[in-house]
């Protein structure tokens, strides 16, 4: 993975010592609230309904165990000894005292992390595939180019006071898991007569108005990436609203401009920002960059491991988190491993401290050093030899970390709702849980397979609820919690947007009118292997909608 | 209110004439980008002044003509989470080589300057920060990642060398 040299370890430490300034100032008074806003924001710093919430970034989720240690040190002394893993591959902590954030980001920075444009109206941290260098699918690690697009937009001048918040994800498979078309800009590396290129699409979004992102350009070359995404920025930060904050995202300049005109403006600007403002990022940085993404050394292994297959045999519950939680690896023999944070009745996205040094330890022992934290909140080991398989998941399990719902229906995206976030309208975990136990039996959550559930408590859609194949979205009727149901939404390369399927349902009704939904598709399906998205595109909405509110 | 320059603290000997007031004879105006232009085609009468003042919607592409006989160019922050003036004074810099100064006007906290350094702001009004505050601004970040009109060099040339 990608270590500091002094240049980037000194930018961190300037960093913390000026948001240390800034929090003094702010504590003494004299900055305002308001003043100190965009500051705190810009370093991760979110003011919550119970007290502030402090934002780290893990930039393309990617993790050391030692920086891991460190967040566990972070979520038992200065929190309550927890952290929540985000959609966008971060960690958030909170209850972390103000006067403390300082101290936290020294800490940080010591392990090389900081928390910088985790919020605001910024560039955020660039996401990616959470099986980058290890699936077999890929065409490039696209990590390298993530860390090549944070650093040229880490405290980039002219584009931290941006109309709204812009977050870019990239993926270099054909099977899209970074999520690329619901993204400000959404990058898909490809390769085309030996030359690395983007695919460049701009304008997808969740929230109060989605969008499917528009394809902007098939091939940028490598050369030429960050100049694009210069002239993306340029004509956002000039043209994006700025009058109103629900229509400030690229996406509805894009779709006011219209996808034609908007194309034509980036291109003559890139053409114009090629001639005079070129970044020219030397080859020799692109090497540098690239070789701290050099794959680990895998001893080479035979692709059926003895040891797995007779654990197997042994172990129904561990054969079927085997068929759960694994992704097939570049190299025979070895596999990555989905840690699930989702198992039954814990809030999505969570883990202890002990959890986290767990995982920690293993990723150590068993795991070529390699965590990664996915956008469906639950963390990755990408390298693991089969042969291990079965005392990682020994170890898992005693943890409670051995759910065997990696992409299953109890496998939620899940926004904090109104227990923490002041923007929410609805609660989201009690629901989430709710539908969880529902589908509480294993077999029956194996018997269903690959079926995403996103839950967000309120339009901003932080929970993704727009692009779950059941999207869950709760909203305040006269004070009273409702939540509406979406159908056929999916994030992958087959991008839609959910469609609300009718009135919205009291929390107590969510759970059966889902199971409702489930059971049709079961009656309705060729056979088991025809997935829950690929049946209700084959029937269409209205008979499942049909399901969903027939009389219980 | 304070405004700094080149390190210091100097005297601000500028006028700005709003659209629809008089033109005063001095050596040092600034006017609007639409009152400038109009006074440059003839369609308002009065002395050429020798400064803009630059609204965030205002396309700095007009002014790239006249660049060699302006000497001020007033950049106007109305709210500070306005970064649309950051866009301007690149392109002004970068683009279109103006080489005179680029003053900061409007809600501008300490905060941003670097950022305006960076983008090719050279002078600062500021309502709140005096001249050590700027200073110090001025002076948080000794690298950077990414090429800008002013500040230090990328960080990716000092690592090869250049």
């Amino acid at each position: 993975m990608y270590r500091y040299d002094q240049f980037d370890a000194r930018l961190v430490a300037e960093r913390v010592a000026q948001f240390r300034g800034q929090v003094e100032r702010r504590l003494s008074g004299a900055l305002t609230e308001d003043e100190f806003k965009p500051l705190r924001l810009q370093n991760g710093v979110y003011l919550q309904l119970h007290a502030y919430m402090l934002r780290i970034a893990i930039p393309y989720g990617q993790l050391s165990p030692r920086q891991l240690r460190r967040l566990a040190e972070i979520a038992r002394n200065y929190d309550r000894g927890f952290g929540h893993f985000t959609t966008r591959q971060n960690i958030q902590f909170n209850w972390v005292a103000l006067k403390d954030i300082p101290e936290v980001l020294e800490k940080l920075a010591e392990v090389e992390m900081h928390a910088i444009q985790t919020s605001g109206n910024c560039i955020r941290n660039t996401t990616t595939d959470h099986f980058a260098g290890a699936a077999q699918d890929e065409v490039v690690d696209p990590r390298a180019w993530c860390e090549i697009i944070r650093q040229w937009s880490t405290f980039h001048p002219e584009f931290a006071f941006l109309p709204r918040k812009f977050k870019i994800a990239v993926t270099a498979a054909e099977h899209d898991r970074a999520a690329i078309r619901v993204h400000d800009v959404g990058l898909h590396i490809r390769q085309k007569d030996g030359v690395t290129g983007f695919e460049v699409h701009v304008g997808g979004g969740q929230g109060r108005t989605p969008h499917i992102a528009a394809l902007v350009n098939p091939f940028v070359p490598e050369t030429q990436i960050l100049d694009y995404l210069e002239a993306i920025m340029r004509v956002y930060n000039r043209y994006g609203r700025r009058d109103n904050k629900y229509k400030a995202r690229i996406k509805i300049l894009v779709s006011e401009l219209g996808e034609a005109e908007y194309i034509r403006q980036v291109e003559e600007e890139f053409a114009a920002q090629r001639a005079n403002e070129k970044v020219d990022l030397p080859a020799e940085e692109v090497a540098r960059i690239h070789a701290y993404f050099e794959p680990p050394a895998l001893a080479p292994k035979p692709a059926l491991s003895k040891q797995l297959e007779a654990a197997k045999a042994a172990d129904p519950s561990f054969a079927r988190w085997t068929r759960a939680n694994l992704h097939p690896h570049k190299v025979a023999g070895y596999t990555s491993v989905t840690v699930s944070l989702k198992p039954l009745g814990a809030a999505p996205g969570d883990a202890t401290d002990t959890q986290m040094l767990l995982v920690a330890d293993l990723a150590e022992k068993y795991g070529y050093g390699d965590v990664r934290v996915s956008h469906a909140q639950n963390l990755i080991l990408p390298h693991v030899a089969l042969d291990d398989l079965p005392e990682v998941y020994k170890a898992l399990g005693a943890a409670g970390l051995g759910a065997a719902n990696e992409s299953r229906i109890t496998d939620m995206i899940v926004c904090p709702g109104l227990d923490y976030c002041n923007l929410a309208n609805a609660r989201s975990i009690p629901v989430a849980l709710a539908v969880q136990k529902v589908f509480a039996d294993p077999a029956y959550e194996e018997d269903i397979g690959k079926l995403h559930i996103n839950v967000s408590g309120c339009i901003n859609a932080c929970g993704h609820h727009h692009v779950g194949h059941i999207g869950i979205l709760g909203v305040d009727k006269k004070g009273e919690e409702f939540y509406q149901i979406l159908l056929g939404g999916r994030a992958d390369e087959k991008a839609a947007l959910g469609e609300i399927v009718g009135p919205g349902l009291k929390a107590e009704d969510v759970p059966a009118a889902i199971h409702r939904v489930v059971e049709f598709y079961r009656t309705q399906r060729t056979s088991p292997s025809e997935k829950f998205i690929d049946t209700l595109e084959r029937l269409g909405h209205q008979t499942f909608q049909e399901a969903l509110y027939a009389a219980g | 209110m304070p405004l700094v320059k080149g390190g210091e603290e100097i005297a601000n000997d500028w006028i700005f004439a709003a659209d629809g007031t008089a033109l005063p004879e001095s050596a040092q105006v600034s006017v609007s980008l639409a009152r400038f232009l109009a006074l440059k085609k003839g369609q308002e009468n009065g002395p050429l002044p020798v400064g803009v003042r630059l609204g965030p919607v205002d396309d700095p592409a007009a002014l790239e003509p006249y660049l060699p006989e302006l000497r001020l160019i007033e950049i106007d922050f109305p709210r500070y989470t306005d970064g649309r003036g950051f866009s301007q004074a690149q392109l002004l810099r970068r683009r279109y080589g103006y080489s005179g100064e680029i003053r900061a006007v409007g809600h501008i906290l300490r905060d941003q300057i670097f950022y305006m350094h960076r983008s090719g702001i050279d002078a600062y009004e500021t309502r709140r920060a005096g001249l050590s505050e700027v200073l110090e601004a001025l002076a948080e970040f000794t690298e950077a990642y990414q090429p800008a009109a002013g500040g230090p060099a990328a960080v990716f040339r000092k690592r090869h060398g250049a």
